[in-house]
């Protein structure tokens, strides 16, 4: 979106005359939706995952009959009312915290988060900016957000936050590593890091029904897909690795100092995370922007809706774990990632090469 | 380990952190604060602190007739509130040399383990809210519902029922309550399958669960735990099995005991587990006494006049859901009590968390606290 | 084995009459002072005939108004052989104290925390005597019968009989 943008402005004299200004106008332009729909996934994803807890737990969730003011019959007015109550509460900052730090945390959480948005494909031609190296940009730039995090907790002055910070950053950190070595596999079958050409290694049928996505392709990427979903959920701090905001111990962890709109800021980013890891999942593993019926509603508009509905399946098997398991504890965490994850993400490196070796 | 510096707070240790857990917390059930030393993660030493939730039970109790006692007796233990009343009124029955009819026993026995069941359900909800699985705990209370609507239909009241008197029971089973608790029964059975799918077995919670927290069977009986926790370090004791009271030697049923299926025996999970049990046996109990329950009689037939016992003491202790509920009563042969004291069972339990918590990490302790299933009202009174 | 065969052994051991049925407490009482007390406890622990393991409870009495002792009531009870025991210590007003048994029985440490905090009885050599119901700071023993509520604790107005009190 940033070329289509810099292309029409400079038919424009008047801006192509300045190309900084022009640049920083076509970057704001571009970047206003990205925002937009982060906002707009947050709402949705907020609202979904109290009617779906609800169900899960046998209750209704946020209700409300008839029409007009009142919220609804699906209580969807419900996280409009709950947005404008984060706006409108008192912004409170413990007299004892670090101001500077505790103001700047939920930014860079933020825009660790929104700046990962930047190289993300709706389709094959819609996304904020076209990478060549898409899939390393997003990973890189999802690791940001951990300074945000250790900030938040250092500087509340508290010492739950910190427990909570130092064990969230010493949980996203350590999975990383299996999150990444899994995609490896994908980068091995497709060839580039850019997410044009790994959607379109995935064109085709294989065993001539199915469609050709990578998670079929063989026995080690489906392995790398789970064991990337599962890093994944722990990168965003989802149960069952959600102990840095274990609410039965640390009341919100990290989070606990903060109220209002800075909270909001935390919230949303871990939907907006949330969006990002089952983005990335769908894209890599389950076809991206392709028809699941391969070569039967296939286009632009097409694309963006299957990816769209991909992505929130994800989500829904996210939400459905929270709302299943029990929490892991810290060190049984840190077990599972390096002494079982790690192993078997390089396991399927070398099995998928193995495989495209000989098999293929 | 580090630097110790001598204070006036006492000896600090410069490398270990203090921690404050409560008095509000979301996880401690009730108001309980405990101090905790840690090194890094991993506990030294525990201080509970308790009190905040003292009503003065004892000190009201010696101005107050026996029967006027008893809604006091209720919110001791306001999870299991039918229990504290039948401690009470066995033991005021034992020094008044009293016996009830047949068919008030039988009452008594039935709204005993009806609300022993409610308030296991309670404990293994939150415990497994404690460790993070948030949906068995609305499982739980939906099932507690019912039974709280069965109370509600006996006696109007859902917590506190002030139910069980000394000679008799306040309410007779009005008409249909036996059939709707049949009918409880009926739908309650196969919901504990549903519980053991969703948190019993799951592998998350076994690893948080077992091995932790490990109380030995003689520490155990030492620092006077009972129950569900007794029975869960292998210990097979059951006061209604062997020092029975009331007609609990009329039924046929088990006693669970924890026996380290999954890690050690006396684990958070086995005494998990001895609950989970329990529900089934109360269940069997229920059913056998609502099987022979003389249909007609009258409730208040044996409810003394004046209640004044002889001068003495009695000590009589009856098993509530948490374990043994222990009633100390001295009477000067007044109506007025001069001396009522409660032995609690959760009181003892949270006295050994010091014990068995020295080298687990936070994340554990709050395991142990929610497999102890303490509740404050009792410890503090 | 019932009472009189644990009283048998009891003064067996210590000497004839050592100790006694007090009927006057209830029937299956024993009473003691408070120096037999502290050698018969742990006798009661490690004879293996008698092998009570488990202190059911231990309750703080105040004998009354008119009578001038506290007492202290043991209950005790054998898990292996299934027998109980209660003592009865009393001790004068004045100079409550009685040899603490929390090394014996680790129940017994915030059993006579709670005896102490609400009595004063004093437990000679436990290790951590100190309130544990009541605030730290507060005056007094409240179960005792002649006691007397402070006006005010912190500012926080107590006696209902007060004027200030709405």
């Amino acid at each position: 979106m940033v070329d289509y943008f810099l292309e029409t402005f400079s038919e424009i004299t008047w801006l192509a005359s300045s190309p900084n200004l022009s640049f920083v106008l076509a970057v704001t332009l571009a970047g206003l939706p990205i925002f937009l729909f982060m906002a707009l996934n947050a709402l949705i994803a907020v609202y979904a995952e109290r009617k779906i807890s609800a169900f899960m737990q046998d209750r209704l969730g946020p209700m409300g009959q008839g029409v007009g003011l009142h919220a609804g019959k699906w209580g969807i007015l419900q996280t409009v009312a709950d947005a404008v109550k984060l706006i409108t509460k008192e912004d409170i900052i413990p007299a004892t915290a670090d101001r500077k730090l505790f103001i700047i945390a939920p930014f860079i959480l933020f825009t660790a988060s929104f700046t990962a948005f930047a190289a993300f494909p709706f389709n094959e031609y819609l996304m904020a900016a076209d990478f060549n190296i898409g899939l390393f940009y997003i990973l890189a730039m999802g690791s940001v957000g951990v300074i945000g995090i250790i900030l938040a907790g250092y500087s509340s002055n508290n010492k739950w936050s910190l427990y909570g910070a130092m064990r969230s950053a010493a949980q996203i950190v350590s999975y990383e590593i299996p999150a990444g070595l899994s995609l490896l596999s994908v980068i091995m079958l497709s060839g580039s890091l850019a997410f044009r050409d790994i959607v379109a290694a995935q064109t085709g049928t294989t065993l001539a029904i199915l469609p050709n996505w990578f998670i079929l392709d063989n026995p080690f990427t489906f392995i790398a897909f789970w064991i990337f979903f599962v890093a994944g959920v722990a990168e965003v701090n989802r149960t069952p690795f959600d102990l840095p905001e274990a609410e039965s111990e640390l009341v919100a962890g990290w989070m606990t100092e903060y109220s209002g709109m800075r909270w909001s800021f935390f919230f949303l980013t871990e939907y907006a995370n949330m969006f990002i890891v089952a983005g990335v999942a769908s894209l890599l593993f389950l076809g991206g922007w392709l028809s699941p019926i391969p070569g039967y509603l296939e286009g632009n508009l097409w694309g963006i809706f299957w990816l769209i509905s991909k992505v929130s399946f994800l989500i829904f098997v996210m939400m459905w774990f929270r709302w299943t398991f029990p929490r892991l504890r810290t060190d049984q965490l840190m077990r599972l990632c390096w002494k079982f994850f790690l192993p078997a993400s390089f396991v399927t490196i070398i099995g998928v090469g193995i495989w495209d070796l000989f098999v293929r | 380990m580090g630097v110790v510096i001598e204070q006036e707070l006492g000896t600090v240790h410069g490398d270990e952190m203090i921690l404050n857990i409560g008095p509000q917390h979301p996880s401690t059930h009730g108001v309980l604060r405990l101090k905790v030393h840690t090194d890094g993660e991993i506990i030294t030493q525990i201080t509970p602190y308790i009190g905040y939730l003292h009503r003065c039970f004892e000190k009201h109790c010696e101005n107050l007739t026996y029967e006027q006692s008893i809604p006091y007796t209720d919110r001791c233990d306001y999870i299991g509130s039918m229990n504290n009343n039948f401690g009470y009124a066995v033991a005021v029955e034992q020094l008044m040399e009293t016996k009830v009819p047949e068919k008030v026993e039988y009452m008594r026995v039935i709204v005993a383990e009806m609300n022993r069941i409610a308030s296991h359900l309670l404990a293994l909800g939150t415990f497994g809210l404690d460790v993070g699985a948030f949906t068995p705990f609305l499982y739980c209370f939906r099932d507690r519902e019912r039974i709280l609507d069965l109370f509600e239909m006996l006696c109007g009241a859902r917590l506190l029922y002030n139910y069980i008197w000394i000679g008799g029971v306040s309410h007779d089973f009005p008409v249909g309550w036996v059939e709707k608790t049949y009918e409880f029964l009926d739908y309650f059975e196969p919901k504990i399958n549903e519980y053991n799918d969703l948190l019993t077995y799951n592998k998350i919670f076994i690893e948080r669960s077992a091995d932790v927290g490990v109380i030995p069977a003689d520490v155990a009986i030492s620092y006077g735990v009972t129950g569900p926790n007794l029975r869960g370090s292998g210990v097979r004791w059951d006061l209604r099995k062997d020092d029975p009271y009331g007609i609990y030697d009329r039924f046929e049923f088990d006693i669970p005991i924890g026996t380290g299926a999954m890690g050690s025996v006396g684990d958070c999970w086995d005494r998990y587990y001895v609950r989970v049990r329990e529900l089934e046996e109360c269940v069997k109990i229920i059913r056998q006494a609502l099987d022979v329950l003389p249909r007609d009689g009258d409730v208040h037939a044996a409810l003394p006049k004046k209640i004044r016992p002889k001068a003495g003491h009695v000590y009589s202790r009856t098993e509530s859901p948490r374990g043994d509920l222990g009633y100390y009563i001295a009477s000067d042969g007044s109506d007025i009590p001069s001396r009522i004291k409660m032995r609690s069972p959760a009181f003892t339990a949270l006295s050994c968390l010091n014990e068995i918590s020295r080298g687990w990490m936070i994340s554990d302790v709050i395991a142990i606290l929610g497999s102890l299933d303490i509740v404050l009202g009792e410890i503090d009174r | 084995m019932d009472l009189a065969g644990i009283i048998e052994i009891i003064n067996a051991k210590f000497g004839e009459g050592f100790a006694s049925i007090d009927e006057e407490v209830s029937a299956d009482t024993v009473r003691l002072t408070p120096e037999q007390w502290g050698q018969l406890a742990p006798f009661l622990r490690k004879t293996p005939e008698l092998f009570f393991d488990a202190m059911m409870c231990i309750t703080g009495i105040d004998e009354g108004v008119e009578s001038e002792n506290l007492a202290v009531s043991y209950n005790l009870h054998s898990m292996k052989h299934n027998h109980k025991l209660e003592i009865y210590v009393s001790m004068p007003k004045s100079d409550p104290k009685v040899p603490s048994v929390e090394q014996i029985w680790r129940v017994a440490d915030w059993f006579e925390r709670e005896v102490y905090d609400m009595f004063g009885i004093e437990f000679e050599g436990h290790r951590d005597l100190r309130r544990i119901l009541l605030p730290s700071d507060w005056d007094g023993f409240p179960l005792r019968k002649d006691y007397e509520f402070p006006e005010t604790w912190h500012g926080i107005v107590i006696n209902k009989m007060k004027e200030g009190w709405e």
